[in-house]
């Protein structure tokens, strides 16, 4: 369980991306949805990259998902473990599955949000077996 | 309008070196272009097309062609990551349909071993970040990671085994142990790829493709250019080119681009992939070959293990001959850009100039597949189907 935390190069918010990161620093994962389609996105773009609507607003994920699939880098100074957790409301996103033992880790195994701090920058979403 | 028969290729070159200590980037594309040149029976001042990639220095084409002393009426630096190359063949049959150009040339090359570059297992950022960096960039996906995540679905939706992965290595180094160039020349066994470090699960170290320095370099001609030469005559058939990413979070990891861009190649091409005698197919990673061999209908999706099983894709052994220089797993990965000695390894075996011990057998019609950037992320997928007259 206790393993070493892998340093974690800050994301670069931009004028586009500015408030999903704000919000992360209060513990939030912000998805895109859109009022044109209906259609929630991930990463989130200003145009939907479903129906090219610039309807698009922020919709707060439940931080609650499965495991779509996963690999747990070996050849890492501090091995990890990259996954797509595919959300309850919809997207799959990268991200990384953290606090837990890796070889015990599986596909379709349900998930849930917590934040990491990065070096000097808003921390970012990740998952830890539910 | 389509490019089947409207453009040959006429000249072909793989450098030699696999380490390029002692030469310089722009050297290596120069030294390139000038093996394919003297391959086709062409000089340099017939080249009136020019294309290159990311991995040329500079503003690629500009650098290059004043470098080369290049007199030029048509440049193309499309850049799809290591599938370019095969774009460009496309790319370049087109402008000569056309008339843009006569005489195309493409050259790649790159030094990553001579730099000390940790190609598969640390984080790259190529020129301006794309705008999924921020989202992305502190998962740590390194491209044997993100190819891991889509070897661990294929396992979990089709049952595909380790075992049946090692055996696409398996058939990489029954070619490579005839090619005096490979890096890696030994034959290896099942159990050996299985026992191998694990790099990112599931992908073993030997379910890797090696790193190497070096390049290579293709001249694409018109019908009459090809006419007037000595050499074996490769006709470009068809060809197809499809970018693959997340689809806005509906990511499905169980197929590539290969999907589209092979259906459009054997569209334009009017034949079928039980026509192919002999296919180049990228192979970063064990998984690549795996996947792209369903996507381009030589097999049913999900059924790639099997049918890479059992020696199935050794020459001379198997159904569908694959690259028969080692590919990128045993021979060459010039720059960690494969798709360019993809398509070189396909004209050697339609002239019969492969290595004899792997030439196929009347080998008439080749395809050269190969995918750009991560296959689990955002990749370039592009087709070309060649034949000989």
């Amino acid at each position: 369980m206790a393993q070493k935390e892998r340093e974690l190069v800050a994301p670069e918010p931009n004028p586009e991306t500015q408030a999903f990161w704000d919000a992360a620093k209060e513990g939030k994962l912000l998805i895109k949805h859109c009022r044109a389609c209906g259609e929630l996105h991930y990463y989130p773009r200003a145009i939907c990259p479903f129906c090219f609507s610039d309807q698009t607003e922020w919709r707060e994920s439940k931080g609650r998902g499965t495991i779509y699939s996963y690999s747990v880098m070996r050849r890492a100074p501090v091995p990890y473990a990259i996954a797509y957790v595919t959300l309850e409301e919809g997207p799959t996103m990268m991200t990384n599955l953290v606090d837990c033992d890796f070889d015990r880790l599986r596909i379709g195994q349900n998930v849930k949000l917590v934040f990491k701090p990065t070096q000097g920058g808003p921390p970012v979403p990740m998952f830890t077996p539910a | 309008m389509s490019i089947n028969g409207r453009a040959y290729i006429v000249g072909i070159y793989e450098h030699p070196t696999r380490k390029a200590d002692d030469k310089s980037l722009a050297q290596l594309h120069a030294e390139s272009a000038k093996g394919a040149l003297e391959d086709a029976g062409l000089t340099k001042s017939d080249v009136d097309g020019y294309f290159c990639a990311g991995d040329a220095p500079g503003l690629g084409p500009l650098a290059m062609a004043d470098y080369m002393g290049l007199k030029l009426r048509h440049l193309d630096s499309t850049d799809t990551g290591g599938s370019s190359y095969i774009v460009h063949v496309a790319h370049a049959a087109e402008a000569i349909a056309l008339g843009k150009c006569r005489v195309a040339l493409i050259t790649l090359a790159g030094r990553p071993r001579a730099e000390g570059m940790a190609t598969g297992t640390v984080p790259r950022v190529r020129g301006t970040p794309s705008p999924d960096v921020a989202f992305e960039f502190h998962c740590g996906p390194v491209t044997a990671n993100v190819y891991g995540m889509c070897a661990m679905r294929h396992m979990h939706e089709f049952g595909t085994t380790s075992e049946q992965l090692a055996w696409i290595k398996v058939a990489a180094s029954h070619h490579a142990q005839w090619n005096p160039h490979a890096v890696l020349k030994e034959v290896v066994t099942v159990e050996e790829v299985v026992n191998s470090p694990m790099i990112s699960d599931p992908l073993h170290r030997l379910d890797c493709c090696i790193i190497s320095d070096g390049g290579g370099a293709i001249i694409v001609a018109a019908p009459e250019v090809a006419r007037s030469l000595k050499r074996p005559k490769v006709k470009i058939r068809g060809a197809g080119e499809a970018p693959k990413g997340q689809m806005g979070g509906k990511i499905d990891l169980t197929y590539s681009g290969a999907r589209w861009s092979g259906a459009a190649a054997f569209e334009e091409a009017k034949v079928t992939p039980k026509d192919i005698k002999y296919a180049s197919i990228y192979d970063s990673f064990t998984i690549t070959v795996l996947i792209q061999i369903e996507d381009l209908g030589f097999c049913e999706k999900g059924k790639g293990g099997a049918f890479v099983a059992d020696g199935n894709l050794i020459s001379g052994v198997g159904k569908l001959p694959f690259n028969t220089d080692g590919g990128g797993l045993c021979n060459n990965h010039p720059a960690n850009r494969g798709g360019l000695t993809k398509v070189v390894e396909a004209v050697r075996q339609l002239r019969g100039e492969a290595h004899p011990k792997v030439q196929v057998p009347n080998c008439n019609l080749a395809i050269a597949h190969g995918t750009g950037g991560l296959l689990g992320s955002r990749h370039g997928s592009a087709t070309v189907i060649m034949e000989r007259e």
